[in-house]
C-alpha cells in the first residue's frame, strides 16, 4: 500500500512536469504543425537561467526568503519567453512558406546550437550544478507512511493553476480566439484580419514561458541541473512530446491527459513491471495510439484536404 | 529520356552485375592508389565519409524520394550493425576457429564480413517491412514519430542483452540461438575482429558505389517515379493508380536494407565501438541533415554532403568547443538561404553552372546596387509598421 | 561522374591538408618533427619536447569526464616542465595535445589516428569510458603507440593488446572492498543494490558486488535498475524500501548517486548508501547534501591522507581551478606521471621500448596509490573506503592489493 501511494505521488508531480513541457509542443503543432525540437533546449535554458538568477540575487543557500521562488520563476519564465520569441523571429519566420521538413531541419539546428552554446564555460559550463533550494524540502504532510514534501506539492499546484489559466487563454480569450482561427487556417485568418505573424510570436512567447516553469520546477524537485547537451534533457523533451501526441497534439487538454497518462504507465511499468524497460512502455504506447487512433486520445480525425 | 525495350534476361543479369563491378574496380582503385598515398589520418575519414555517403544515400530514398520523413534511421542501422557484428564474431570462432581477422585480402574472413553485412541488411530490411507496414499508412510527420519511437525502443531492447561472450570455448560450446542474446548490452559489442581500417578500405567503398547506383537507377525508374508522384501529392498519386502503401513500404525496406549494410561496415571499423548509446535519435538526425543539406532527393548532393558533414568537423577539431555551434549555425543559415537543400531534386551533373556562373559574377554588381537604398527601405518599412500599429489603435 | 566524385574529394582533401599544415607551422613549431622510433637513447641530447597525446570527451554530453582529467594531466605537465626549468630534473619537456572526440567512438578512433599519424606522439593518454578507449586503443594497439587509460575499468581495455595499459583498479576488486566492507564492518545483511542499466561502469560494479557479496556472506535484498535519462527513480526506492535492506548500494558516478540519495532520503529510507569511485567528486556532497552524509565508498585516496603527494596535488588543483580534485583528474595525474616516468626510464621513445618500460612499473607512487602494472597491463593497487563526513573524506579502511 505505502509503495502504491508512493508511486502514485511520484506520477503526479512528474505528469505535471511533463504536462508543462507538453503544452509548449501542443501549442506549436496546434498552430504551426511542426514539432518544435528545440523545446526542451527552451526548457533547459528555463532551468539554468532560474540558476543562474539565484546566483545572482544570492540566494544559494536553505535560508532563501518566501518570495524567493516567485521571482526567481517569474524571472526565468520572462527570459525564456525572451529566448522564444527570439528563436521564432530569427529562425522559424523565415520558412514560413518553406516545407514543413525544412522547419524541422532548422529547430533541430537550433536546438544544437542551444546545446552546445549552453555548454561554454562563459555561459552554463560543462558540470553540474546544485539548484538552489528554493522550496523546504520537509514534508508538507504524511500519507498512508508516505512523506510528501512542498516541493511536490507546489509542483502539481503550479502546474494545474498554469493549466487552467492556459484553458481560459485558449478557449475563452480574443487571443485564443485569433490563435485557434491561425491553428485552422492561416490565410484565411489573415483574411479575416487577424494577425498572423503576431500571434505565432505568442504562441511561442507562452509556450515558452511554461517550458522555464517546467525546467525550474524540475531543477527544484531534482535538486540538480545536468549541463545543457546532457541526453538527459533531450529524453525529457521526447516524452514530454509524446506526452502531446498521445493526448492528440494540437489539443490543450490533451497534453495534459497524454501527461498524466504516460507519467502513470511510465512510473507504474517501472515499480511493478521492469525499471529497464520504461521508455519501451512509453514509446511502446506511442507506436500502438498512433496505428489505433492517430489523432490521439482528445484529437479530433481530419480529413486530408485535396 | 528515350524509351528503351525490355532487356532480356541476359541483359537484366548484364545490367545488375555491372555496378557490382564498377564498385570492384573503384574500392580496388581506393584501396591500393588512394588509401596508399593520402596517408592513414585522411584515409580514415575517408572510411567515415563512405559510411556517412551509405547512410545518406540510403535515408535519401525513403526521405528524398519518397517525401517520407524518418527519424529511425540509427535503429535500422543497430539491427545491421549488430546482426553483423554478431555473424563475423561468433562466426569466426565457429568457422575459422579464431576471433582475429582471418586471410587476407578478399579471403575467408573478408566473404564472412561481406556476408554478414548483407544479412545485416536483410534483417534491416525485415524490421523495415515491420514498422513500416502499420506505420507508413499514417501521414508524414506521424512517421517521424512513429520511426522516432522505433529507434528508441530498439535500443532498448539491445541494451537488454548479456555481455558478448569473449571466450573462444564458450563460444565454440554454445549454440547460435543461446548466442543471440549475448549482445553486450548498454557497453557494446566489444572483441569483434576490425576488417575496414586506413589500409584497408575496400568493402566500404564497394557498398558506397552499391548503393550510389541502385539509388540512381531507382530514381529515373519507373519505381522511383512513382515515388516522386507520392511525394509531390499522395492522393492524387493514388488517383493515377499508384498502390502508394506498396510503393512506400518496398522504399522504406530498400532504404533499411542499406542502413543496414552501413551498420555493418559501421561496426567492423577499427577505431570505432559499436554501443547502442551512438545509435540513438542523435544519430538519425546526423542522417537526416545530411539528406537535407545536400538536397531532398539528389544522390550526388547526398554525398557532397556526408563529405561535407564528416570532414568540417574535423577541420575545426582544434577549435573543439566552438565546432558543434558553428555547425549548428551553418545548418539553420543554409535552410533559410537554399530551403531545397544544396542540389534539390537535381544531380551534380544536371545542374546548370553557367546560370551559377553568371549569378557569381554580377553578385557582387547586384549587392552594390541593393545596399544604398537598404536604409530607405529600412526607414519606409518602419513607418509602414507605425502606420499600422497606429491604424490598430484607433 | 565517378571521376568528378573524386574529383571533388581530392580538392576538399588538398584543403583540408594546406590548412593542417599551415597550422602546425603557426602553432609554435614544436610538434611537427618529432619522430616515434627515434632517439632521446640516440647520444645526442635533444631539447626538443616531446609529444604526447590526449583523447578525450571535451564536449558533447560527457564533457565533464574529460574536462577533469585533462587538467589532471595538464597539472603533471605543468608540474614536470617546471621543475626542469628549475634545473632540477633531467629529461625533455613535454608537450601535450589534446583532442576531442565529442563522446563518440568513431571520432575517438580519427582523433587517435591523427595523434600518432600526424602529431607524432610517443604515447596517448585516453578515455574514460570504456567504448571509447576501446576505440581508440585499437587504433594505438595497431600503430605500436603505447596508450594509457586513466580511469577506463572494463577488464576488455588492455586485452586489445600490449600497448594498452590502465592505471585505475577493476572495478572486480573494488566491487569485492565494498562487499567486504558491508558484510565485515557494517555488518549489512542484506544489501539492495540500485544500477544504472545504460552504464556499463555501474552494471559492472553491481554484477562484481553481488557476487563478492554472496561470497562473504551476505544477501541482495532487491536489485533495481535505472536509466540515467531518467532521473525519476522513485518506483525503484519504493521497491527498495519494501525490501527494507541493511545499506544501499549505488554504483554509478555522483551525479546520479547525490540525486537518487536525496530522493531516497525524501522517501524515508534511512540506511547508509555504498558507492564506488564513480563517487569521488566535490560535487557530490554539493548537490546531495546532507542525503550522502555517513555514507561510504571504496575510492584510490583519501584527500585527507597526509602524504606529500596527495596534499601537494589536492592544493595545487585547488589553486588552479578553485574546487577540489575529483577521482578523475586525479587518475589523469597520476596516468601522465607515470607516462613522463617511463620515458625519463625508457631507453628510446620507440613504441616497443615505452610499453615494455610502463609494464615495467613497479611501486610508482602515485596520488592515488601505489601502482603496479601487472601481467594483465592493469594496475595492482590498493583501495580504500572513505567515508563522507561534513567535507571530508576519512580513510575508514585500506584494503592491499590482491
Amino acid at each position: 500500500m505505502t509503495k502504491f501511494v508512493q508511486v502514485f505521488f511520484q506520477t503526479l508531480t512528474l505528469g505535471s512536469l511533463y504536462a508543462l513541457i507538453a503544452l509548449g509542443y501542443t501549442l506549436v503543432y496546434g498552430i504551426l504543425r511542426f514539432i518544435n525540437f528545440a523545446h526542451s533546449d527552451v526548457v533547459t535554458f528555463g532551468a539554468w537561467i532560474a540558476f543562474t538568477i539565484a546566483g545572482v540575487l544570492g540566494w544559494a543557500g536553505t535560508g532563501s526568503p518566501v518570495f524567493a521562488m516567485p521571482i526567481v520563476m517569474i524571472a526565468a519564465m520572462a527570459a525564456s519567453a525572451a529566448l522564444g520569441f527570439t528563436i521564432e523571429r530569427l529562425a522559424y519566420r523565415p520558412l514560413r512558406k518553406a516545407p514543413r521538413l525544412n522547419v524541422l531541419i532548422t529547430a533541430i539546428g537550433v536546438s544544437l546550437f542551444l546545446q552546445n552554446t549552453g555548454q561554454l564555460q562563459a555561459v552554463f559550463g560543462k558540470d553540474p550544478v546544485k539548484m538552489p533550494r528554493l522550496l523546504s524540502e520537509e514534508p508538507l504532510f504524511r500519507l498512508a507512511g508516505v512523506q510528501v514534501p512542498l516541493v511536490d506539492v507546489a509542483l502539481v499546484l503550479l502546474a494545474v493553476a498554469l493549466v487552467i489559466v492556459l484553458q481560459w487563454l485558449v478557449y475563452r480569450s480574443k487571443l485564443g480566439q485569433a490563435m485557434r482561427a491561425v491553428s485552422w487556417n492561416d490565410q484565411i485568418a489573415s483574411l479575416m484580419g487577424v494577425p498572423v505573424d503576431r500571434v505565432i510570436s505568442i504562441t511561442f512567447v507562452i509556450g515558452s514561458a511554461l517550458a522555464a516553469a517546467g525546467g525550474v520546477l524540475y531543477g527544484l524537485k531534482y535538486g540538480q541541473l545536468n549541463q545543457t547537451a546532457d541526453a538527459l534533457w533531450v529524453l525529457l523533451g521526447l516524452k514530454a512530446f509524446v506526452a502531446a501526441v498521445v493526448g492528440g497534439i494540437g489539443n490543450v487538454r490533451g497534453a495534459v491527459v497524454g501527461a498524466l497518462l504516460i507519467a502513470t504507465i511510465e512510473m507504474f511499468g517501472a515499480a511493478y513491471l521492469s525499471p529497464q524497460l520504461a521508455d519501451l512502455y512509453v514509446f511502446g504506447v506511442l507506436i500502438l495510439m498512433l496505428l489505433l487512433r492517430p489523432a490521439g486520445l482528445l484529437g479530433s480525425d481530419t480529413v486530408e484536404k485535396v | 529520356m528515350t524509351a528503351r525495350p525490355t532487356p532480356g534476361l541476359v541483359g537484366a543479369v548484364v545490367r545488375s552485375a555491372y555496378p557490382i563491378l564498377i564498385g570492384f574496380a573503384l574500392a580496388y582503385v581506393m584501396q591500393t592508389v588512394v588509401a596508399v598515398s593520402i596517408g592513414d589520418y585522411y584515409s580514415k575519414i575517408f572510411i567515415d565519409v563512405g559510411i556517412a555517403i551509405v547512410l545518406g544515400v540510403s535515408l535519401g530514398i525513403v526521405n528524398g524520394y519518397a517525401g517520407q520523413f524518418s527519424l529511425g534511421h540509427a535503429g535500422f542501422m543497430a539491427v545491421g550493425g549488430y546482426t553483423a557484428a554478431a555473424i563475423v564474431y561468433y562466426g569466426s570462432i565457429k568457422l575459422f576457429g579464431t576471433k582475429a581477422i582471418y586471410g587476407g585480402s578478399l579471403g575467408p574472413g573478408e566473404l564472412l564480413l561481406c556476408a554478414g553485412c548483407i544479412a545485416g541488411g536483410v534483417m534491416a530490411a525485415l524490421t523495415g517491412w515491420l514498422v513500416g507496414l502499420p506505420s507508413l499508412r499514417l501521414r508524414g510527420d506521424y512517421l517521424a514519430i512513429v520511426t522516432l519511437g522505433f529507434g528508441e525502443i530498439i535500443r532498448v531492447l539491445i541494451k537488454q542483452t548479456d555481455d558478448v561472450v569473449l571466450s573462444q570455448k564458450q563460444v565454440e560450446a554454445a549454440d547460435w540461438w543461446t548466442l543471440l542474446d549475448n549482445l553486450g548490452g548498454g557497453f557494446g559489442f566489444i572483441g569483434g575482429p576490425r576488417y575496414i581500417d586506413a589500409r584497408n578500405p575496400f568493402w566500404v567503398w564497394l557498398f558506397v558505389v552499391i548503393v550510389c547506383l541502385v539509388a540512381y537507377r531507382l530514381k529515373y525508374s519507373n519505381r522511383g517515379r512513382q515515388l516522386l508522384a507520392v511525394r509531390e501529392n499522395e492522393i492524387a498519386a493514388e488517383a493515377m493508380g499508384i498502390r502508394t502503401t506498396k510503393a512506400k513500404v518496398s522504399a522504406f525496406m530498400t532504404s533499411a536494407f542499406f542502413a543496414g549494410i552501413g551498420g555493418g561496415l559501421y561496426a567492423h571499423e577499427l577505431g570505432n565501438s559499436l554501443r547502442p548509446a551512438d545509435l540513438g535519435f542523435q544519430k538519425s538526425i546526423d542522417i537526416v541533415i545530411i539528406v537535407v543539406l545536400g538536397g531532398m532527393g539528389s544522390i550526388s548532393g547526398a554525398v557532397i554532403a556526408a563529405i561535407a558533414v564528416t570532414i568540417l568537423p574535423e577541420v575545426f577539431r582544434s577549435f573543439s568547443e566552438y565546432r558543434m555551434i558553428a555547425y549548428a549555425l551553418a545548418l539553420i543559415i543554409v535552410m533559410i538561404l537554399r530551403p531545397q537543400g544544396l542540389l534539390g531534386l537535381k544531380e551534380l551533373w544536371e545542374v546548370d553552372w553557367r546560370a551559377i556562373g553568371r549569378g557569381l559574377v554580377t553578385a557582387p554588381g547586384r549587392f552594390a546596387r541593393w545596399l544604398p537604398g537598404l536604409p530607405g527601405r529600412l526607414r519606409s518599412a518602419l513607418r509602414e509598421a507605425i502606420d499600422r500599429r497606429q491604424e490598430d489603435r484607433s | 561522374m565517378r571521376s568528378l566524385a573524386t574529383i571533388g574529394l581530392s580538392v576538399l582533401l588538398a584543403v583540408t591538408a594546406g590548412c593542417e599544415r599551415k597550422r602546425n607551422q603557426t602553432g609554435g613549431g614544436g610538434g611537427s618533427g618529432e619522430s616515434g622510433s627515434g632517439g632521446a637513447g640516440g647520444g645526442v641530447p635533444d631539447n626538443r619536447p616531446v609529444m604526447i597525446g590526449h583523447f578525450a570527451s571535451m564536449t558533447g554530453s560527457e564533457a565533464t569526464f574529460g574536462q577533469s582529467t585533462d587538467r589532471g594531466i595538464r597539472l603533471a605537465i605543468a608540474e614536470r616542465n617546471a621543475a626542469i626549468d628549475a634545473g632540477t630534473l633531467k629529461g625533455r619537456k613535454i608537450d601535450l595535445t589534446t583532442e576531442d572526440d565529442a563522446g563518440k567512438p568513431q571520432e575517438a578512433g580519427t582523433a587517435v589516428t591523427k595523434l600518432i599519424t600526424r602529431t607524432k606522439v610517443v604515447a596517448i593518454l585516453g578515455e574514460v569510458a570504456s567504448g571509447l578507449s576501446m576505440a581508440g586503443g585499437q587504433v594505438a594497439q595497431q600503430y605500436g603507440v603505447p596508450m594509457i587509460s586513466p580511469s577506463s575499468t572494463n577488464p576488455a581495455v588492455t586485452q586489445i593488446g600490449d600497448m594498452i595499459f590502465r592505471v585505475c583498479f577493476l572495478d572486480e576488486f573494488q566491487g569485492k572492498v565494498v562487499a567486504k566492507f558491508a558484510v565485515e564492518e557494517l555488518k549489512a545483511k542484506k544489501v539492495a543494490i540500485l544500477f544504472d542499466q545504460g552504464q556499463p561502469y555501474s552494471k559492472g560494479l553491481a554484477d562484481f558486488f553481488e557476487k563478492a557479496l554472496k561470497a562473504a556472506g551476505g544477501e541482495v535484498a532487491t536489485r533495481q535498475a535505472y536509466d540515467t535519462n531518467n532521473p525519476d527513480v522513485g518506483a525503484q526506492l519504493a521497491s527498495i524500501k519494501d525490501a527494507n535492506p541493511d545499506a544501499v548500494f549505488l554504483p554509478g558516478y555522483y551525479t546520479q548517486a547525490a540525486n537518487i540519495a536525496r530522493q531516497a532520503r525524501k522517501l524515508g529510507i534511512t540506511v547508509p548508501f555504498l558507492g564506488g569511485d564513480g563517487w569521488d567528486s566535490a560535487k557530490l556532497e554539493e548537490i546531495g547534501g546532507d542525503a550522502v552524509q555517513g555514507s561510504f565508498f571504496s575510492n584510490h585516496y583519501s584527500p585527507e591522507e597526509e602524504t606529500p603527494a596527495v596534499q601537494n596535488f589536492v592544493a595545487k588543483y585547488k589553486a588552479k581551478h578553485g574546487a577540489a580534485p575529483d577521482a578523475l583528474a586525479a587518475l589523469g595525474y597520476d596516468a601522465a606521471n607515470l607516462l613522463f616516468a617511463a620515458i625519463d626510464r625508457s631507453p628510446s621513445l620507440s613504441g616497443k621500448d615505452l610499453a615494455a618500460t610502463i609494464a615495467a612499473t613497479k611501486g610508482f607512487a602515485g596520488v592515488t596509490g601505489e601502482i603496479t602494472i601487472n601481467g594483465d597491463r592493469d594496475a595492482s593497487k590498493s583501495a580504500v573506503v572513505v567515508k563522507i563526513d561534513h567535507g571530508k573524506r576519512p580513510a575508514v579502511k585500506r584494503y592491499p592489493a590482491e
